[in-house]
């Protein structure tokens, strides 16, 4: 195609004003959205919050993916049966099971080891939702830190640990949600 | 050419096959689904999911004639005329029904089933099943049960398709197990006292169609949809059972047989399928050592490689070929011990070839369908007693080549090894002591490597690719499915180094031109198909590939193809 082809139609730029020359109006126009924010803070009602003196507020702690927990039955025994179902769906392959006969009479098998690195998961809840016996959850812990990467790989204890931590505020899931559902607990199949 | 019509579909079949409806759809690319039946036992017809409608073409007017009630398709013979409808409303209905039958009692258990994922139950339900369980009975639970050293039964889970106890009857020949029990409260079970522990236990594992007979050691060990297929042969005997080993990030989970008609059907013994802890052994060699002063110092592969050629050449160079003794191991594939004989008579064209030693523990046994666990326990004495002769001026066995080290023959030894077992004693070892030099290559220490001045790793038939030549003269290729342990080196890799070659051993390569050099191989030029190729009498079955993979699983590619007994090939890596 040719510069001067008759289907090419050329446009110009506008021109600027002279205050445009000049860069005033965005000037200004940024400095008025700097000032709107600067005085609905000093008036208290803005967006900072003083973390982690105030902690943040979620809308529904149900559905947020933070730290992995293992929950436990009536028994206090881990939850899990070993399936590897969560470990089949992870997309980061970060967890890691092993599973063997259970030492209970009316349980068939449960983990002998299950660790979840924390380093690499991705926090997407695919293990909470493959999960068959809604053993493995995720917590609304979200500011989770370690001075080592060691210290981020979380063995059976310390996922069961967090449970015994969050049991109180978040209690099990599936119960909750069943509830909210209007539904009685259990019957969510 | 007998005729069969399978909905609609007209195939033909050999006169002389003997095909069941299922056999003959199956050619037909339809699929039938069946639980109870299977090729190898004999026809019960009780699980009732095979149940199809069949009728006779008349051949000459062409009017069809049906039979009015279903009829099991495993045990109706497909002959000239068979018409075949499997999928009307009526045996639809029927196969849904059959499902929810069976699913009625059954646990559910999946999560915690080691056989969910290679479940037939699982597999039907998706294509038979209701959508939603219409009677709320809640089947009752039993703990794990073991029937034997091998076998764990879980008798809620079975459905009584009675094909393990068919095998102990028909193949093993033992008959340990039997159904207790009627109706609804049927079970398999074994006499007090009397547990299923004969050499082919194994077997009832892998037939089982659902969760009910599960391996023992493999139970909880592994989910199967982790574990990636290779073929392999099984080294353990000189039947040389076709297997599959079952892998996950380089660890051996399980072994199961591969069907094979012309050479272990769809079997294997329970020596093959557990007893394979030296792969995994600690004390594997892992590292070449020389000795140096009376002390071991490990050497690097490329000066290993020279030092090979010192200690065995220097013998030749400076006596005579003929008092080099290169002893090719039964364990060695036949690419290699072509490798090795070639590097031999390279040094010198009359250097002594011997056959390693051939281990024999106890005698063949036979069982009741013609299996047999030989009492030869090495899978390619064949194979390297044709190189020998082949390449070997004056071709010797074991005993043959220790007279001749105790006369002072022989002075000097290159030794491969690879027996899974203990293979030689203290007393015989000692007849090397006096040797100028001996290199052995082996995969476990023996007394042989510690009198040895050079010890070169070897690798186990799991490790590499190579082809095995079993007692009828059957040749099968198997493929490596663990890296080699630790600084061992593929047996085949260290002989083509020797040789002088460049790059990378391959093992089909060199069955090329072994194929092209030694005429008793000549029939290996294009490869060797899964169900092998027979070197002596030149004849074997070529099972259709719909034949393969129904001893235990189909596919998990069958929805997809149409057919559940298609050939589970090996994915790519």
């Amino acid at each position: 195609m040719q510069p001067d082809d008759k289907s090419i139609k050329w446009v110009r730029e506008p021109q600027l004003g002279i205050a445009g020359r000049m860069y005033l109006t965005p000037l200004f126009d940024g400095l008025a959205t700097t000032a709107k924010h600067f005085f609905s803070t000093v008036k208290g009602d803005g967006f900072t919050r003083q973390f982690p003196e105030e902690r943040p507020e979620f809308g529904n702690p149900l559905i947020y993916r933070g730290v992995h927990r293992l929950n436990k039955d009536d028994e206090g025994r881990v939850k899990c049966v070993a399936c590897f179902l969560c470990a089949t769906a992870c997309p980061a392959h970060c967890i890691d099971i092993v599973g063997t006969e259970a030492p209970w009479k009316d349980r068939e098998k449960y983990p002998q080891s299950f660790v979840i690195d924390e380093l690499r998961c991705i926090f997407c809840g695919m293990c909470e939702e493959a999960c068959p016996v809604d053993a493995i959850e995720l917590t609304s812990l979200f500011d989770l830190t370690g001075a080592s990467r060691e210290e981020m790989i979380f063995d059976k204890e310390k996922l069961l640990s967090v449970y015994d931590m969050t049991v109180e505020a978040e209690p099990m899931k599936s119960k909750s949600m069943a509830e909210a559902a209007g539904q009685p607990a259990g019957k969510g199949h | 050419m007998a005729t069969i019509t399978v909905d609609g579909k007209e195939i033909e079949i050999g006169d002389n096959e003997r095909l069941n409806v299922i056999q003959a759809a199956d050619r037909a690319g339809v699929s039938i689904p069946f639980y109870c039946w299977h090729p190898g036992l004999s026809v019960v017809a009780s699980c009732r999911m095979c149940l199809v409608e069949t009728g006779t073409k008349n051949k000459e007017t062409g009017e069809i004639s049906m039979v009015p009630k279903l009829v099991p398709a495993c045990q109706t013979p497909a002959k000239d005329g068979t018409v075949v409808v499997t999928n009307s409303p009526k045996v639809k209905a029927n196969q849904n029904f059959v499902q929810e039958g069976i699913l009625l009692d059954h646990p559910v258990d999946c999560p915690i089933c080691d056989q969910a994922g290679e479940c037939w139950l699982q597999d039907y339900y998706f294509e038979f099943g209701h959508q939603e369980r219409r009677a709320d009975i809640h089947p009752f639970t039993s703990k794990r049960r073991e029937l034997g050293p091998h076998v764990s039964l879980f008798a809620d889970r079975c459905v009584m398709c009675s094909r393990c106890v068919r095998f102990t009857r028909e193949v093993s020949g033992e008959g340990e197990l039997m159904v207790i029990d009627r109706g609804s409260h049927a079970e398999i079970d074994v006499f007090p006292g009397f547990p299923i522990d004969n050499k082919m236990s194994g077997n009832v594992n892998d037939i089982c169609p659902v969760g009910a007979l599960c391996s023992t050691d493999f139970l909880y060990e592994q989910r199967v949809w982790f574990l990636e297929a290779q073929n392999s042969v099984c080294t353990k005997c000189s039947t040389g059972c076709a297997t599959q080993m079952h892998v996950n990030q380089n660890q051996l989970y399980r072994i199961q047989p591969r069907f094979n008609p012309n050479a272990n059907d769809w079997w294997m013994c329970d020596a093959g399928r557990y007893e394979n802890q030296f792969v995994t052994a600690p004390e594997r060699l892992d590292g070449v050592v020389i000795r140096r002063n009376n002390a071991w110092e490990p050497l690097d592969w490329p000066h290993a490689i020279r030092e090979v050629y010192n200690h065995v050449a220097d013998v030749a160079l400076n006596h005579g070929g003929s008092h080099l003794a290169v002893v090719l191991s039964p364990f060695l594939s036949c690419e290699e011990a072509y490798l090795l004989a070639s590097y031999a008579v390279s040094i010198l064209s009359d250097v002594t070839l011997v056959v390693g030693k051939i281990p024999v523990v106890g005698h063949d046994e036979k069982f009741k369908s013609g299996f047999t666990i030989r009492a030869e326990k090495c899978p390619n004495r064949r194979g390297v007693e044709e190189i020998v002769k082949h390449f070997g001026k004056q071709p010797l066995d074991w005993d043959g080549m220790l007279a001749k080290i105790a006369t002072g023959e022989i002075k000097g030894a290159y030794v491969t090894g690879g027996y899974g077992d203990p293979w030689i004693d203290d007393a015989e070892a000692a007849k090397f002591e006096h040797l100028e030099s001996l290199v052995v290559q082996d995969i476990l220490p023996s007394p042989l490597a510690r009198r040895a001045k050079l010890v070169l790793p070897g690798v186990t038939a799991f490790e590499k690719d190579g082809s095995y030549v079993n007692h009828a003269g059957l040749i099968q290729s198997a493929s490596w499915g663990l890296r080699p342990h630790g600084g061992a080196h593929v047996d085949g890799q260290t002989f083509s180094d020797l040789l002088g070659r460049r790059g990378i051993y391959n093992a089909a390569d060199v069955l090329k031109e072994l194929a092209a050099k030694v005429p008793f191989f000549a029939r290996c030029t294009d490869g060797v198909p899964p169900a092998g190729l027979n070197l002596v009498t030149g004849q074997e079955k070529h099972p259709l590939t719909t034949e393969l993979g129904t001893v235990t699983h189909p596919t998990p590619t069958f929805r997809s193809e149409g057919s559940r007994m298609l050939e589970v090939e090996t994915p790519t890596r």
